[in-house]
């Protein structure tokens, strides 16, 4: 394992960095001010994206993308990190890994589009009655006639406000088991503009412009052209995919933490108090370090998870791990921040405060904490089951 | 035409610096190191020009230890199509770089050289008017913009007090100013592609330059602390202090 940047990761690193510095940084106080990315900065990060050739750096090389390695990609995903979700979001770097299973008519109409930017996507899965017991979905999806009728409510659904189709999760009959009846999941992609498709913003004080929203389906209907994968296969997603969406999480986490922990330093190294510059108190010094180490933990996690993804040696227990560590870092550093800034750090005008709330939602969208623990934890233990 | 682009490798602008203990110089052990910003800027007027039919080929070229070949890198994946490294670990003051750059011009006889107007790290602003004198080129130094038009170079120069723009007849010596153009990203495709782009190793000796220092650094120290400034009552105030006190008017 050698996990110095080579010139390549460097240089992508490097141009990421200065890409944020300039064309996305700016704009973050103005997008938590309104809650959404207005059109012209939008369309102006995805120009400039373009021609800086960041456009599709996550695609594989068969759908026209350079086919990054993971690691090269979870370090670009690391700086991608550091600016505001909403706006990193206008970079149009790849697509959500599920849509790879379009087939047929469904690849022009919603992966071609996705690639290139013209459509975007939410995925909705939580229900009010169903979170982290995705299992418990009632959303049901139920045949009649040549089409498929949909019934039911998704909760915390990120983005749909700004999606022009959905990809649903939904539950398309029941097999009857010897262990009792299962629900069959079947995937969607369900056009916004259908009849009977309702999206409602939910106020969060997370992400603001990457908003969670309700979506209702009041007798919404689909051919089964729709159906993404094959029907009853909804949560088969490869492994490859989860891996990227954890992996990625934790690499982002580590991006933020960073980023905060430089205006943390630059704060403790020149804020006085007692005649003094605070960082020089071994109160805030051991903060100082215990940051340090914590982000450096994180680092090395992640590129292990990458290491092990090139080498086809991951597992959902190590995905689970470095999710957990990364996701919990980055609020102990995000709270030490805001310790360290004392009230400046309650400000809104000033930007701890939203890197502390953002960090939260770390600990709760791929998986609670505690789903992951208990998936560590039963992984572990499961040799010793009798 | 071929345009010729030094490149510096400089302790990156984004890092706050330190003077080693023993006042020998700035600390250098673990700090990002990048292209000189000035330099970038050369490199993307170069390329503007490239792509806008006024020249043919860009080459860039760095004169530092075995680490500069990554600075050439990063010009190469913003879109420079070779380089030359001249590869030396000694410190190289400006007269020697600018001996050096003669040799190299020499043999690669550009059209146009286009260089920073200083370096971030010792801030000289020397090399590129050496290379005019030893070479008997023309310069326009702290070019804001630069036109070509047959064999005619228009430069506008940032001066104090405003702008002036001259007239120079190629071969010539441009060096650039901030305001000349904002450097493109490194785009990933370009970044793929600088690995494959030729690097050409040479020595100082290559070109009969003997780089020994000239100069001595007695001492390096951290600039004082800014002192408090103080608050006027009035502009009759200001007035007067800035002519009893400051002496300015
Ligand atoms: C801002 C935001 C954006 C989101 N975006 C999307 C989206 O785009 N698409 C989508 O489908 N979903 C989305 N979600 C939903 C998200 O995935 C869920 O919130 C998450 O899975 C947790 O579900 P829950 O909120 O229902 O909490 P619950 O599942 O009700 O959990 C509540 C608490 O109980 C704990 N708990 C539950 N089960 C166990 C257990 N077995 N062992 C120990 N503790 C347990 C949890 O860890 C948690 O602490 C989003 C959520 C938010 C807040």
């Amino acid at each position: 394992m050698d996990f110095a940047l080579d010139f390549e990761q460097q240089a992508l690193v490097n141009s990421l960095e200065e890409f944020c510095r300039r064309e996305l940084y700016p704009h973050e106080a103005v997008v938590e001010e309104l809650r959404y990315v207005p059109d012209e900065i939008k369309q102006e990060i995805r120009r400039k994206s373009l021609e800086a050739g960041f456009d599709g750096m996550n695609l594989p090389e068969e759908w026209g993308g350079p086919g990054l390695d993971k690691q090269t990609k979870m370090q670009a995903e690391r700086v991608m990190g550091k600016p505001s979700t909403a706006l990193g979001q206008c970079m149009n770097r790849g697509v959500t890994g599920i849509l790879f299973k379009c087939r047929d008519e469904q690849i022009e109409e919603y992966l071609l589009p996705s690639i290139r930017g013209e459509r975007k996507n939410a995925f909705a899965l939580t229900e009010p009655g169903a979170g982290s017991d995705a299992r418990a979905i009632v959303t049901r999806a139920e045949r009649q006639g040549g089409e498929w009728v949909i019934n039911g409510v998704k909760q915390f659904i990120s983005g749909a406000d700004i999606a022009d189709f959905i990809i649903l999760i939904a539950v398309s009959g029941t097999d009857q088991t010897p262990k009792g009846p299962r629900k069959r999941f079947t995937a969607f992609l369900v056009d916004k503009a259908s009849p009977g498709l309702r999206v409602e913003p939910m106020k969060s004080i997370v992400t603001r412009g990457y908003n969670p929203t309700m979506v209702y389906f009041d007798n919404v209907r689909v051919p089964d052209s729709k159906i993404l994968g094959g029907e009853g296969e909804g949560f088969n997603t490869a492994n490859e995919w989860l891996y990227d969406g954890r992996v990625a999480l934790s690499a982002h986490c580590v991006g933020r933490a960073e980023r905060i922990f430089d205006m943390t330093k630059e704060w403790a190294g020149s804020r006085k108090a007692f005649g003094r510059t605070i960082g020089e108190f071994q109160g805030i010094g051991f903060k100082i370090a215990n940051m340090a180490i914590d982000i450096k933990l994180g680092d090395l996690m992640v590129k292990e998870a990458a290491w092990k993804m090139d080498n086809d040696l991951m597992n959902r227990t190590e995905a689970s791990m470095v999710n957990y560590y990364c996701s919990e870092m980055v609020f102990r550093v995000a709270d030490n921040a805001v310790q360290i800034f004392g009230g400046m750090g309650m400000m809104e005008d000033f930007p701890i405060q939203r890197f502390w709330r953002d960090a939260r939602i770390e600990r709760i969208w791929e998986g609670t904490s505690e789903i992951h623990q208990d998936v560590i934890a039963k992984d572990l233990l499961r040799p010793y089951r009798n | 035409m071929k345009i010729l682009v030094p490149v510096k490798r400089v302790v990156d602008y984004n890092v706050k610096i330190r003077v080693k203990p023993d006042g020998s110089g700035v600390d250098l052990a673990n700090v990002k190191m990048s292209m000189n910003p000035f330099d970038e800027i050369g490199v993307e007027e170069a390329l503007r020009l490239k792509e806008a039919g006024k020249a043919t080929e860009v080459v860039v070229v760095s004169i530092g230890p075995a680490q500069a070949a990554e600075t050439l890198r990063t010009g190469l994946a913003m879109g420079a199509d070779r380089g030359i490294l001249v590869k030396t670990d000694a410190a190289v003051e400006p007269l020697a770089v600018a001996k050096i750059l003669k040799g190299v011009v020499e043999a690669e006889a550009p059209g146009l050289v286009i260089l920073g107007k200083q370096a971030i790290d010792d801030d000289c602003a020397q090399t590129g008017q050496m290379l005019s004198a030893l070479l008997g080129w023309s310069q326009g130094t702290f070019a804001s913009k630069v036109v070509i038009d047959g064999d005619v170079l228009s430069v506008t120069r940032e001066v104090d007090g405003g702008l002036q723009t001259v007239k120079l007849k190629m071969p010539a010596i441009v060096t650039t100013d901030l305001r000349l153009n904002e450097p493109r990203y490194a785009s990933l495709p370009n970044i793929m592609k600088a690995k494959k782009k030729p690097i050409d190793e040479k020595t100082p000796a290559d070109f009969g330059v003997d780089t020994t220092p000239r100069l001595k650094v007695l001492t390096t120290v951290e600039p004082g602390a800014r002192k408090a400034g103080v608050k006027v009552g009035s502009v009759a105030e200001l007035v007067q202090k800035l002519k009893s006190e400051a002496g300015v008017i």
